[in-house]
C-alpha cells in the first residue's frame, strides 16, 4: 500500500499537469451534469410546491345543517387519497376572499360565496383520475351543490410533469454518458502516458494486482477531488444564481455525498479499465 | 556444463503471426544451467522471438517452450510473474524509468517483486557495485553514458538473483569500447553460475569468446555450435 502511493506521488511530480487535468475534467464534467442536475432538481420542487395547489371545492347546499356536514367530513377524511378536509364557512370564505383579492373586497357579499369542503389530497394521489374519481364521490352527497377542481389545469400540469419528467431522464443518462466518455478518456491518456512504466513493471515479475493498485489508488483520488470540486463550482453557481436570478435550493447532503462518491466510483472504474486494458497488451 | 534438466527447453517451436512475416519454424534446442548461449543471424531471423518466448510475453502458435519447469502449454499470468522474477531481461534500449536514479530503476526491481524494504537498500548496492557504478548510482539515466545506462539496466536484471539473463542485443546500440565492457561483465555473471542467453549481430564478439552459438534464419534454426564447430562465415 506504501509502495503504491508513492507511485501515485511520483506519477504526479512526473506529470503534474496531466495529474491536474484529469482532476479538472473529471470536476467540470461532473459539475455539468450536476448542474443539470441542480436545474432538474429545482424543476421537480417548483412542480411540486405548484402540484400542492391543486385541490377540490364542494360547494355546500345553502341550508344543510352543520352536523351532516361535520360527518361527511369524517367520511372524506377516511378516503385513502385523502390528506385533508377543512370546512370553510360563507364568513370564512368571504374573509379569505377579501384577503386575497383586496382590491375587489367591496364586491364580496357573504350571500355570494356559499359553505365548501376545501379538499387536499396527499403526494401521488394528484392525477387527473385520483382527483375526478374524489370529486365523483363528493358529488355523491346529497348536500353537495357542486364540486370543481380545475380539470383542465390539472390535466395540463400532469402532462407538464410527465413530459419534464422525462426530458430529465433522458438529458440526464446523455449527461451521464457524456461526462463517463469524457472521464474514461482522461483516465486512459494518463494510463497510456505510463505505459512504459507498465512494460517494465511487467518484465521485472510484478503481479497484476500490483501493477492496477497505484492505478486504481489515482483513479480514486482523482475521482474523489474531482467531485468533490464539482459539488464546491456548484455550491457556487447557486450562490451566484440565488443572487442574480431566484433562489435555487441546493441538493440534500445525501445526494451530495453521494456525488462525490460517484465520481471516485467512476475514477476507480475507469481506471480499472483501462490499466487492464493497458495490462493485456504488456 | 549441467547435467541436471535443462533450464530453457525449445521443443519443436514455431510462431507466426496474423498480421506481421517472421516468426519461428519448428525450433527446438536446451541450454544447460549456468551456459553461455548467442543468438545470432540477420535482423528479422528470430532472435528476439526467441527470447521473447523464453520470458512469455509470447507465446508459441505451436510446440513447447518449458523455463524451469513452468511450461508455455499451460503457464498463467500470475506464473509467468513468478517465472519473470526468476529471469533477469536486458534490452538494446535499456527500458530505464528516466524519472528515477539509477539506485531506485534497481530498487524497483525489488520493490515490484515484495521484497522486504529493509533488505532493499544493501541488494541494490551491492549490484551496483558488482556491475561498477556504485558511484553513479544517485544519476539520472540521462546523466549516463550508454554504457553505463546498460550496466543498470543489467543491475536491475540481476538484483532479484536470476538464474538466467536474457540480453536481446545489449551492446546494439553501444560503441566498441562500451560495448566490450558490457559483454565483459556478462562473462563475469556468467561465470559466477548465471546462465545468459544473448542476441546479438557481432559475429566477431561470438567466434572470440567460445561460447555456444544458435543461428537463425527466417526464422529456422540452421545452426548449434553444440552439434559442430562454428564455421567460416559472414551476413
Amino acid at each position: 500500500m506504501r509502495l503504491a502511493l508513492r507511485e501515485v506521488w511520483t506519477a504526479f511530480r512526473r506529470a503534474p499537469g496531466l495529474g491536474v487535468l484529469s482532476v479538472f475534467t473529471i470536476a467540470f464534467s461532473l459539475f455539468a451534469f450536476g448542474l443539470f442536475g441542480l436545474v432538474a432538481y429545482n424543476t421537480r420542487l417548483a412542480l411540486e410546491r405548484l402540484e400542492e395547489r391543486v385541490e377540490i371545492r364542494a360547494y355546500v347546499t345553502e341550508g344543510t345543517e352543520a352536523d351532516a356536514v361535520a360527518a361527511a367530513v369524517g367520511d372524506v377524511r377516511a378516503f385513502p387519497e385523502v390528506a385533508s378536509v377543512t370546512y370553510v364557512t360563507p364568513e370564512a370564505a368571504l374573509t379569505k376572499a377579501r384577503t386575497e383579492m383586496a382590491e375587489f373586497q367591496d364586491v364580496f357579499e357573504p350571500e355570494f360565496l356559499p359553505a365548501s369542503l376545501e379538499v387536499r389530497l396527499r403526494p401521488g394521489m394528484r392525477t387527473p383520475e385520483r382527483v375526478q374519481a374524489v370529486s365523483e364521490r363528493l358529488k355523491a352527497y346529497a348536500f353537495v351543490d357542486d364540486v370543481r377542481y380545475g380539470e383542465e389545469w390539472v390535466k395540463k400540469f400532469h402532462s407538464m410533469r410527465r413530459a419534464a419528467t422525462a426530458a430529465g431522464i433522458v438529458l440526464g443518462i446523455a449527461f451521464a454518458l457524456a461526462a463517463m466518455i469524457i472521464i474514461g478518456s482522461t483516465i486512459r491518456t494518463s494510463v497510456l502516458a505510463r505505459s512504459r512504466e507498465i512494460g517494465i513493471m511487467r518484465l521485472v515479475g510484478a503481479t497484476d494486482g500490483f501493477i492496477r493498485a497505484p492505478f486504481l489508488i489515482d483513479g480514486l483520488l482523482k475521482g474523489l477531488i474531482g467531485g468533490t470540486l464539482a459539488v464546491a463550482l456548484m455550491w457556487v453557481t447557486r450562490a451566484a444564481l440565488t443572487a442574480t436570478v431566484f433562489a435555487f435550493q441546493f441538493f440534500p447532503t445525501p445526494a451530495l455525498l453521494l456525488g462525490i462518491v460517484v465520481g471516485a466510483v467512476i475514477g476507480l472504474l475507469g481506471s480499472a479499465v483501462s490499466v487492464g486494458r493497458q495490462l493485456k497488451r504488456v | 556444463m549441467s547435467s541436471g534438466p535443462p533450464i530453457i527447453k525449445f521443443t519443436s517451436v514455431t510462431k507466426s503471426w496474423q498480421r506481421s512475416s517472421g516468426g519461428l519454424q519448428k525450433v527446438s534446442f536446451a541450454a544447460d544451467k549456468g551456459e553461455f548461449v548467442f543468438l545470432t543471424g540477420p535482423s528479422g531471423a528470430g532472435k528476439s522471438t526467441i527470447l521473447r518466448l523464453c520470458y512469455m510475453d509470447e507465446l508459441p502458435s505451436a510446440g513447447e517452450v518449458r523455463v524451469s519447469g513452468t511450461s508455455s502449454l499451460n503457464a498463467k499470468r500470475i506464473e509467468v510473474s513468478a517465472l519473470r522474477r526468476k529471469l533477469g531481461i536486458v534490452f538494446q534500449d535499456f527500458r530505464l524509468l528516466e524519472d528515477r536514479t539509477a539506485w531506485a530503476n534497481v530498487a524497483f526491481a525489488l520493490e515490484v517483486t515484495g521484497t522486504q524494504p529493509k533488505a532493499i537498500p544493501s541488494r541494490v548496492q551491492k549490484v551496483l557495485e558488482r556491475v561498477g557504478l556504485s558511484p553513479k548510482m544517485q544519476a539520472m539515466p540521462s546523466e549516463l553514458s550508454g554504457g553505463e545506462q546498460q550496466r543498470v539496466a543489467i543491475a536491475r536484471a540481476l538484483v532479484n538473483d536470476p538464474f538466467v539473463l536474457l540480453a536481446d542485443e545489449p551492446t546494439g546500440n553501444l560503441d566498441d569500447r562500451a560495448s566490450r565492457a558490457v559483454f565483459q561483465l556478462l562473462r563475469d555473471i556468467n561465470a559466477s553460475g548465471t546462465a545468459v542467453m544473448m542476441a546479438t549481430h557481432d559475429l566477431d564478439l561470438v567466434r572470440s569468446s567460445g561460447f555456444r552459438s544458435l543461428e537463425l534464419n527466417k526464422g529456422v534454426l540452421v545452426y548449434d555450435s553444440a552439434d559442430a564447430p562454428l564455421p567460416e562465415r559472414e551476413h
